[in-house]
């Protein structure tokens, strides 16, 4: 892990890349990492994320400024700019149960080649998708999703870069910190080692590749 | 005269019993939560990550860490707990959710579920809503009877479907209809309205409960 300012730790993002951003209408959403994406000019970017929040928050502000080219999503339904935009097709837009979502990056990061779900089964949801049955019961087979950075909001990061999260803050982010090449943290507080007790730890510092320093 | 939501509302929250874990949708099915008798304790669920959803504080009070599926301040009550987005669909999809209450666009005969997309004109993603009903121990539909003068409990769904598990019980301004067994019955109607009624506003064929109650009062 290497602590980083926010404009070098945006700097390694080259455009075109994936980003998995944690958050759920732009709450535990690295907002900092988001203006400064924005700042460095980045586009062509794929995004997966639970949603799009809304226009001027989060996500939502990468999605009005053109940068990004494909969104995974499991709602964009609160921002209508982007169901604008994927509609006149500038935006390409693939929707995602959100149960499966957070599994499909749950198996990036955890090194299983899918999972069987029962959800979407006799939906649209099911076309392309190899079905398996067990017991009886028909299942649709969901591939991993893994992403070249997440960018994650934390509560605590301590300065090993063990990581806690705050309530409904939490979200996607300890999951895509599992799931991703590059794992950039931007913290609410950067505290000493051993402010976090071992038990409260729900990411552990070993994926976090960079944590964000603030003077 | 009681508006359309509020009858629904009361009427869903009847179904409610005390230690129930419950997520309820955005729009009527939200109000449900108000009419929860006291001393029922019900563990409401925001898929976003709570169990123990409270009411939305007070001006001044919001705490932008603590919100509900559509981003919006609630508070949490005391025993209340987190998680992140993989325990909360592992509750969903895993029958740990008692019950899910959610809006709906269309219900048909055998009680399959519409209530996510209108193809070329409202898309907004189907979020949580095809793990809930594809996981949830039971599935109520808190709906309008009908559409701007269409009915929405149909002989078949014409919009795409939520899941193919069928839904438990649908409850509107007019009536309470179940689905169990995957046949449509209409088991009550609401204050104030007949049986001709309801089958008047509805497309889809209704057995009629042996006994049909109108609670004289709500």
């Amino acid at each position: 892990m290497q602590t980083t300012t926010l404009q070098e730790a945006v700097a390694k993002i080259p455009n075109g890349a994936s980003l998995m951003v944690g958050g759920f209408m732009g709450v535990g959403t690295p907002e900092s990492v988001i203006d400064e994406l924005l700042q460095q000019g980045k586009r062509d970017l794929t995004v997966i994320a639970n949603d799009t929040a809304l226009p001027g928050v989060g996500i939502g502000k990468l999605v009005s400024a053109n940068a990004l080219r494909k969104v995974v999503a499991s709602h964009i339904g609160l921002n209508p700019e982007t169901q604008k935009k994927m509609l006149a097709g500038e935006i390409e837009v693939e929707l995602v149960p959100q149960g499966t979502l957070i599994e499909r990056i749950r198996a990036g990061g955890f090194g299983l080649g899918g999972f069987l779900t029962p959800t979407g089964v006799g939906t649209i949801v099911e076309e392309g998708k190899r079905k398996v049955e067990v017991d009886g019961r028909e299942y649709l087979l969901e591939l991993p999703l893994r992403a070249d950075f997440a960018l994650v909001r934390a509560f605590l990061a301590d300065y090993l870069g063990n990581l806690t999260y705050a309530l409904t803050a939490r979200n996607f982010n300890p999951v895509i910190a599992m799931a991703a090449d590059t794992v950039i943290v931007d913290a609410e507080h950067v505290v000493p080692v051993g402010m976090i007790s071992p038990d409260h730890v729900m990411t552990p510092a070993p994926v976090v590749d960079y944590l964000i320093a603030r003077a | 005269m009681m508006d359309p939501q509020t009858v629904i509302a009361k009427r869903i929250a009847r179904e409610l019993h005390d230690g129930m874990l419950v997520n309820l949708g955005i729009g009527i099915p939200t109000l449900v939560s108000n009419y929860v008798p006291p001393g029922v304790h019900i563990f409401f669920q925001s898929e976003n990550g709570l169990i123990g959803t409270g009411p939305i504080p007070q001006d001044g009070l919001a705490q932008a860490r603590l919100t509900d599926a559509g981003g919006r301040p609630v508070s949490a009550i005391p025993g209340a707990c987190t998680f992140d987005s993989a325990v909360s669909f592992g509750l969903i999809r895993g029958g740990h959710v008692d019950v899910t209450v959610l809006g709906g666009l269309q219900v048909d005969e055998q009680g399959h579920l519409a209530n996510w997309t209108i193809p070329g004109k409202m898309v907004p993603g189907m979020g949580g809503a095809m793990d809930l009903v594809t996981g949830a121990k039971r599935v109520i539909v808190a709906m309008q009877h009908s559409a701007k003068g269409k009915p929405k409990i149909v002989r078949q769904c014409t919009l795409p479907l939520t899941s193919v598990r069928r839904v438990d019980l649908v409850v509107t301004e007019l009536a309470v209809i179940s689905f169990t067994g995957g046949r449509a019955t209409l088991l009550e109607t609401a204050p104030g309205v007949d049986v001709e009624q309801v089958l008047a506003a509805t497309e889809a064929k209704l057995e009629i409960a042996s006994r049909v109650i109108t609670p004289q009062t709500e």
